[in-house]
């Protein structure tokens, strides 16, 4: 198993590598470089001096390289220097933000906690809905629940969120006015009240997002366990004379979960990334809103170290995700 | 199995065991239904439905209108006939689907052939793969509308270029389900004797591969592109809804649904038409998916 994970993360090295490569370029080579948008008024020393202060007069292949120590080794530093107090990174020079001149780094822990609290709490939301689902669904197969279950998961599959949020909001928001409309980022957490607050107005993003992910996770979850319901062991538990809850919520259930856990690994990515349209619709000022903002203003080293990040999360998870395979299934050995 | 003198079910042909069996599954019947509806009301509702001629001072005095017998769906904020612009999106939401899952489906199957056909070519391409496994797809996609605009509309216009550039985006970042799909069955198609048959009389690889591997690879292929519609749809939608699809006199059902946001909360229905026409399109286009995979897989046919 160690020998796998290490040989894993060996090759995840040059993907990372490829693809670090691939999104500098894409973004790099683009024509639509903010450097083209220098109003022309600006007089020809002055724009040099632009261009070499924001470093872009270097050629391609070493701007890479320094984007990638700088990715790979002065942000780590920096890291490790705030939490201990050491002074490892010195006084190197970090990946900064065209839009507001301070360091990426510094914006993305800014955004971050957003996007976890709501993102996150839609994931485990939508976890918590959709295993019960799964479960009862698959064990009155083709009853009238199941069949609502299976409606269930191909209208979440099929209503993309952007619209399913747009009508919650109409819903919720303006007709029935239980929620507010727009997420209040400024709300600090003190009291019992503000507590209720915060809860209120994550509510709409949640409900959309954990719904969308409750109807994936849980068709997997009903697949999975209508697979182990027919399996022989489950057949001798019962004719053990066990009743019928330790068969399917002992048994049955820790069997099922096992590619079940893994597909919620691969998705925790999205929880990063994913949720671009809602932060977007909602207001939440976290990752995905960022990149959008950095996008619309051409803030290629922010465009790029997002992205870049968000290529690390994918591999890492998929990486975590096999692991996870192999030591939950002792059937399943990698050597 | 009781009596064994009942007379045999007569065989049917193959593609008729396939109809009954996607017959039998009424999802696949309602969305071969409702998509049937949705592209006969966008093919041929522009012209039954041919909006008036407003002057733009007319236009204006009747902007923000509510259903009615004069317009269906309402007017929007410049006074345009709502009904008139949904079914001229839908043409082009619809038209970016089967394009963009037309690249993507001949891109992935041609990757998927080869992969799966030459060993020599097998590791580098599923290595590639796996790389766009791995790429942020949204916001690269993002990035990718965002920088090449401007220039590729420079070229062959603001529509076109949009269109070419959205299309073509989405069919490049969406093919490596279907590779991966092809090149299994390839890999075990290609173990088969009369494959093996095919090679001792002589033929050559392309041969073999047109003529014997790829109309076993068709109905595989046909439930990954169904699924492809759908999800280039809304692929497109999520970039229209970012503000980064289609320019607003070109519009796509994602288009409207972004324009209408601004007034969600006085006029609800802007954003409600054309999101449930997404919403039916994909659920039905998914449902046909979900039919053809019954369908085309002969161990539940028949059952």
């Amino acid at each position: 198993m160690l020998t796998f994970t290490l040989r894993r993360l060996l090759l995840a090295i040059p993907t990372l590598l490829v693809i670090s490569l691939v999104i500098f370029l894409l973004v790099d080579l683009a024509p639509g470089s903010p450097l083209s948008d220098i109003p022309l008024t600006v007089p020809p020393d002055v724009r040099k001096k632009m261009i070499e202060a924001l470093g872009a007069d270097q050629p391609v292949i070493f701007r890479y390289v320094l984007w990638l120590r700088q990715f790979f080794w002065v942000e780590p530093a920096y890291l490790i220097d705030g939490w201990f107090g050491t002074t490892w990174a010195g006084d190197e020079q970090r990946i900064l933000s065209w839009q507001s001149r301070s360091p990426v780094f510094t914006i993305i822990g800014q955004r971050l906690p957003q996007t976890l609290i709501v993102i996150g709490t839609a994931y485990l939301v939508g976890i918590l809905i959709a295993v019960p689902i799964g479960i009862y669904s698959a064990y009155r197969q083709y009853s009238f629940f199941d069949q609502a279950g299976t409606l269930f998961a191909m209208i979440g599959f099929s209503v993309p969120t952007f619209f399913s949020g747009t009508l919650f909001i109409i819903i919720f928001a303006v007709w029935l006015g239980w929620f507010p409309t727009k997420y209040d980022t400024q709300l600090v957490v003190t009291d019992w009240a503000s507590f209720l607050e915060q809860m209120r107005q994550m509510a709409l993003p949640v409900m959309t997002l954990g719904l969308a992910n409750a109807a994936a996770i849980s068709r997997y979850m009903r697949s999975s366990m209508l697979d182990n319901m027919g399996m022989d062991y489950v057949r001798t538990a019962r004719a053990k004379g066990m009743t019928e809850r330790t068969v399917i919520l002992k048994h049955v259930l820790r069997n099922s979960l096992i590619p079940v856990v893994t597909v919620i690994a691969l998705g925790i990515p999205s929880i990063f990334g994913g949720a671009i349209i809602t932060e977007n619709l909602f207001g939440v000022n976290g990752i995905g809103a960022a990149l959008i903002g950095a996008i619309h203003a051409s803030d290629l080293p922010m465009v790029q170290t997002l992205a870049f990040i968000f290529a690390v999360l994918i591999v890492l998870f998929n990486l975590i995700a096999d692991v996870l395979y192999g030591l939950l299934d002792p059937r399943i050995r990698y050597d | 199995m009781t009596d064994t003198n009942a007379a045999m079910p007569k065989p049917v042909s193959q593609r008729r065991a396939i109809w009954q069996q996607f017959s039998n599954h009424k999802g696949a019947l309602f969305g071969l239904i409702t998509l049937g509806i949705l592209i006969f009301a966008v093919l041929i509702g522009p012209y039954l439905w041919i909006p008036e001629k407003l002057s733009v001072a007319e236009a204006i005095k009747l902007k923000n209108q509510g259903p009615s017998f004069r317009f269906p769906f309402g007017t929007d904020q410049l006074g345009r006939d709502m009904l008139a612009r949904m079914l001229l999106a839908g043409r082009v939401s619809l038209a970016v689907g089967l394009v963009a899952m037309l690249i993507a489906i001949v891109f992935g199957t041609l990757v998927g052939v080869l992969a799966g056909y030459f060993r020599r070519l097998d590791g580098p391409l599923m290595r590639l793969t796996d790389m766009f496994l791995a790429l942020p797809l949204v916001p690269l996609l993002l990035v990718m509308v965002m920088l090449f605009r401007d220039r590729v509309a420079s070229i062959v216009g603001p529509e076109l270029g949009a269109f070419t550039l959205i299309v073509f985006a989405i069919g490049i970042t969406s093919w490596m389900a279907t590779a991966r799909i092809v090149r299994g069955e390839v890999l075990t198609l290609k173990e088969r004797e009369y494959v093996l048959a095919a090679r001792s009389i002589g033929a050559r690889p392309s041969r073999i591969i047109l003529r014997h591997i790829l109309p076993n690879v068709v109905s595989p292929v046909m439930v990954a592109a169904t699924l492809g519609v759908a999800e280039a749809i809304i692929t497109e939608s999520v970039l229209s809804f970012l503000g980064l699809g289609f320019p607003p006199d070109f519009p796509t059902w994602g288009r409207l649904l972004f324009d209408g946001l601004q007034y969600m909360q006085v006029y609800p229905e802007r954003v409600i038409w054309p999101g449930l026409a997404i919403s039916l399109t994909v659920l039905s286009v998914n449902y046909i998916g979900d039919g053809l995979r019954d369908a085309l897989d002969p161990r539940i046919r028949g059952r």
